[in-house]
């Protein structure tokens, strides 16, 4: 009885844990609660992208686990002269730590957002957006140094012809969504800067005033395009 | 627990639920990205050291689940959604392991084929 009057008294709590999950799903009403639309279509746009990606990687899986060449030595391939001595994958671990730098900033700035601290979180997520820029820089250059040792879709040097199809396909895909992101970053901080959400007018990106919302949900994506890099570091790079 | 302190604990979750946004502690972020670097550099050294066979790909999977658990639980603040949501977006991709099994399988047919037919390498 008290449990009963606790769940549906006047204070509106509402079931926690999979009893909750139960009565949100169970009945005619708004699934997500507490969760915008805009919310909550990003969290399934990136549910779709989770497919998008993990297929390219069991593709890659079973060019890679299929072909009777060996495979190129990612630790060989992806190596650096730098002062005398050849560093594995350095390149690449650089890059890895650019990207959790730049999701550290993009959390930063959600949260400097929900604080309302308009300058703060436009710098944060220039931030971010300079860091991605930085990481889609030294992927320009990988992919040249690889272009240019004779690396191609069809074939390379070292071992089996799929590695090729395989990394240009992969890294292609995750370069492209950095750049997106960066380009969208600079599009929602200018308009964090400009005071565009605490201004009450209404836009695509903003419902009311100090609605910084659109920051949370541009946030859901950079943090997707380094959770897709954590995935591509250990499967591509590292196996 | 009493009743009254049943109570009291579920009123503060629920004003904890009505709030809108996500509101935590700098602290908490910065604790998840050290740990994230302390992770990535762990992958990295798997590689750097040379670890071969079983060791190397536990590792790795273990340093690349624990990323990506952090990353999806605090940066992208899924552990304090309701599970309505988590569930939605979490489950799903487990049918991938489904493919992954399949394509296993073929994988090991389409090598055992060029084998047979086309001789060792």
């Amino acid at each position: 009885m008290a449990d009963a009057r606790v769940r549906h008294g006047p204070q509106g709590g509402r079931p926690e844990g999979l009893e909750g999950f139960v009565s949100d799903w169970g009945s005619d009403q708004r699934t997500f609660k507490k969760v915008s639309w805009g919310k909550a279509m990003m969290w399934i746009f990136l549910l779709s992208d989770t497919f998008v990606f993990s297929i390219f990687l069991v593709s890659y899986m079973s060019a890679r686990s299929s072909t009777v060449d060996a495979w190129p030595n990612a630790s060989e391939v992806f190596a650096l002269h730098i002062g005398g001595a050849d560093l594995p994958l350095i390149l690449i671990a650089i890059m890895t730590f650019v990207l959790i730098s730049s999701s550290g900033t993009m959390a930063m700035a959600v949260n400097c957002a929900y604080r309302k601290q308009r300058r703060n979180t436009a710098l944060l997520m220039i931030a971010t957006a300079a860091l991605g820029a930085t990481f889609v820089g030294m992927q320009a250059f990988e992919w040249s140094k690889l272009i240019s040792e004779g690396v191609r879709p069809w074939g390379n040097p070292w071992g089996a012809a799929q590695f090729g199809a395989s990394f240009f396909m992969i890294t292609g895909f995750h370069g492209t969504h950095v750049s997106i992101g960066v380009i969208f970053l600079l599009i929602v901080a200018a308009r964090v800067w400009k005071g565009d959400f605490d201004s009450g007018r209404r836009s695509w990106l903003c419902r009311e005033k100090g609605d910084y919302e659109a920051v949370e949900i541009m946030g859901l994506y950079w943090h997707f395009v380094d959770l897709v890099w954590v995935f591509i570091f250990a499967f591509f790079y590292l196996w | 627990m009493t009743e009254s302190s049943i109570r009291n604990s579920n009123m503060a979750s629920a004003a904890a639920s009505h709030e809108e946004g996500q509101q935590h502690p700098i602290k908490l972020y910065l604790l998840v990205w050290v740990l994230l670097f302390v992770l990535s550099a762990g992958s990295y050294m798997v590689d750097y050291v040379e670890l071969q066979g079983l060791l190397r790909w536990s590792l790795i999977i273990i340093f690349m689940l624990l990323k990506a658990g952090l990353i999806v639980a605090v940066f992208m603040h899924m552990a304090w959604e309701r599970l309505a949501l988590a569930y939605a977006i979490l489950l799903p991709p487990v049918a991938v392991l489904v493919f992954l099994a399949i394509m296993t399988a073929e994988s090991d047919y389409t090598l055992i084929s060029r084998l047979t037919f086309f001789g060792t390498p």
